[in-house]
Formats: C-alpha cells, structure tokens, sequence
C-alpha cells in the first residue's frame, strides 16, 4: 500500500518538475509547479507529517503559486519562450553534464551510506504519529524554538516592507536599463578602421603627460 | 515491498538536481524562481524524511523554517522582477547581466 501510494506521488514529483523544465509558457510551468508541491504534500503525509502536508498545500500552492501566477499575469510575460534559441553556446550540455554529475554524487553518497543515516535518535522532541502531530509541532515551536519563530516574524515584515519599497511606482520617468548588445566582430558592418575611427598604422601615444609627469604642482 | 528512508532520498535527490538544472537552461527569472521552489521541496522532503527515520520532530521544525524563508524570498524576487519588467519588457536572466557591473 504503501508503495503503491509512494511510486504514484514520485510519478507525479518527477512529471512535474520535468514539466517545470520543459514548459514553453511560464503558466504552464506554475501550474506543473502546483502539480510538484502536491505531490510532495502527499510524500507528506505519508510519513506522518499532517501539518506540514497542509501548510505545504496552503502556503506553497495556495500563495506562492498564486503570487507567481499574479506576478504573470500583471506583467504579461506569459509570451512562450523560444526554448530552441540557445544564447550562450554549450549552455544547455553543461547544464545537463553538471546536472548529472550532482544527481551521480548524490546517489552514490546514498548508496554508499549503507549503514542509514547516523545522529542521536530523538534529540530534539520525540516525533509522534500523525494524529497529534500539530500539537507536537506548535508545543516545540513556542517553547524552545519560540525565538526562532520571533525572528522568522520579524524576517516576514521586512519582506513585506521590502517588497512594497521595490516594487512602488516612482515619480517621474524611469530610466531604462542600459541594453547590451553583443556581437561579434564578423555581424559588425565595416572593419575595425572604419567602425572605430582609428587607422590601425597610427601609433597611439600613451606616454605620460610631461606636464603631470613633471609634478610641479 | 516496504518503502525505506533511501527511496524518499533518492527521490529529493533527483528532485533536487532537476531542479538545479533546471535553474542553469531557463532563462525567464520567473521560471527560474520555480526551479528554486523545486530544489527547496526537494530538501524539504528529505528534511521529513531523515526526521522519520530518527524519529525527531527537528526535521518537521526545519521544513517550517523553510517554509517561511521561501515565503520570503519569493515575496522580494518577485518584487525585483517587478521592479525589473517595469522598466525593461521581457527581460531575461541574460539582459540583466548588466547588474554584475
């Protein structure tokens, strides 16, 4: 049973992600996304962790998605995107060698580790089942873990403050960002001569001015 | 078949790197901002996992300080690609190299 529970959310996990990846629309990936996180919510609940699977569906694909999906919508930046241009040359295999490479350290670290993981069992608060798995949570978070919470409080306002600062209209017109064009030497017209003004047999002078080498100041 | 710690292990462990590799080819910020939600559940659910397998309740602590450090960083990103896009349409992850100075 619950095998079968874990191979179907892992099937869902991985589509997801990959549809994360491979999405041409930014909604299309937010909605794969959703898919993702619901699965991880089950994978959740599976091991008896019943608040986090709901604060997993609440938070991640209640508000997270809905800001990026909002955030898409008000910039109207659900244009697809043209996967098959690729900018920087051999981005694309490096990212799949450097990918591999991290997924075959993982894995070995996993298979290697034969004896499980190691750590004193029960150091923190004993975990118990899933039914009063909230009221152990919220008993550990207000007592010894009550300053952290402050601060992830504090952390949350100046989010909050932060985002509003960044993203409120300015008076008056913006500046544009500066836009770089690269291009090679081959698409220029004319030749470096021409494009720059110099002719190539002048000798620039790059000695020092006499005047300040002079240093009569 | 019993399902062991190792499976939900391996599992974030691809998860994670899907998501890592997902982060290097996507260019839109948007899509990438997912890539990170992704690499983020991963450790999260190696997190339960690993706080199972010990049973200690740290692992589901963890997850809920995550949690909310992802709320944030989600929260001022987006506001940066606000704050980006207002001023340049459609802008990508390589346009905005000008911001390494």
């Amino acid at each position: 049973m619950d095998a079968t529970v874990f191979l179907i959310s892992a099937a869902i996990v991985l589509v997801g992600a990959l549809g994360v990846l491979v999405a041409r629309n930014p909604v299309h990936a937010a909605l794969f996304l959703v898919q993702t996180l619901f699965g991880v919510a089950v994978l959740f609940v599976l091991q008896d962790a019943t608040f986090l699977a709901a604060v997993q569906v609440i938070v991640y694909a209640g508000a997270v998605v809905i800001l990026f999906l909002f955030v898409i919508m008000l910039l109207g930046v659900d244009r697809a995107e043209d996967l098959g241009v690729e900018p920087i040359v051999g981005q694309r295999p490096l990212a799949a060698v450097i990918g591999a490479s991290l997924l075959g350290l993982l894995l070995t670290l996993l298979l290697v580790a034969t004896d499980g993981p190691t750590g004193a069992l029960g150091q923190t608060a004993p975990l118990g089942d899933g039914a009063d798995n909230t009221r152990r949570l919220g008993e550990a978070l207000f007592t010894d873990y009550v300053f952290a919470v402050e601060l992830t409080a504090l952390l949350l306002t100046v989010a909050v403050v932060g985002a509003v600062v960044l993203a409120r209209t300015v008076k008056g017109a913006l500046q544009p960002l500066p836009v770089v064009v690269v291009a090679t030497a081959e698409e220029l017209p004319g030749t470096t001569e021409e494009r720059f003004g110099v002719d190539s047999d002048t000798e620039i002078d790059t000695a020092f001015p006499e005047s300040i080498e002079g240093g009569d100041a | 078949m019993v399902v062991t710690t190792s499976w939900y292990l391996a599992l974030g462990a691809v998860l994670f790197s899907l998501g890592a590799v997902g982060l290097l080819i996507r260019r839109n910020p948007l899509v990438m901002f997912m890539c990170v939600e992704l690499m983020l559940n991963a450790v999260n659910l190696t997190f339960v996992s690993l706080g199972a397998e010990l049973g200690d309740l740290g692992g589901q602590l963890s997850v809920f300080f995550v949690l909310v450090v992802a709320a944030a960083e989600v929260v001022v990103g987006l506001a940066v690609v606000v704050a980006i896009m207002r001023r340049r349409q459609g802008a990508t992850a390589d346009d905005l190299s000008v911001l390494g100075g």
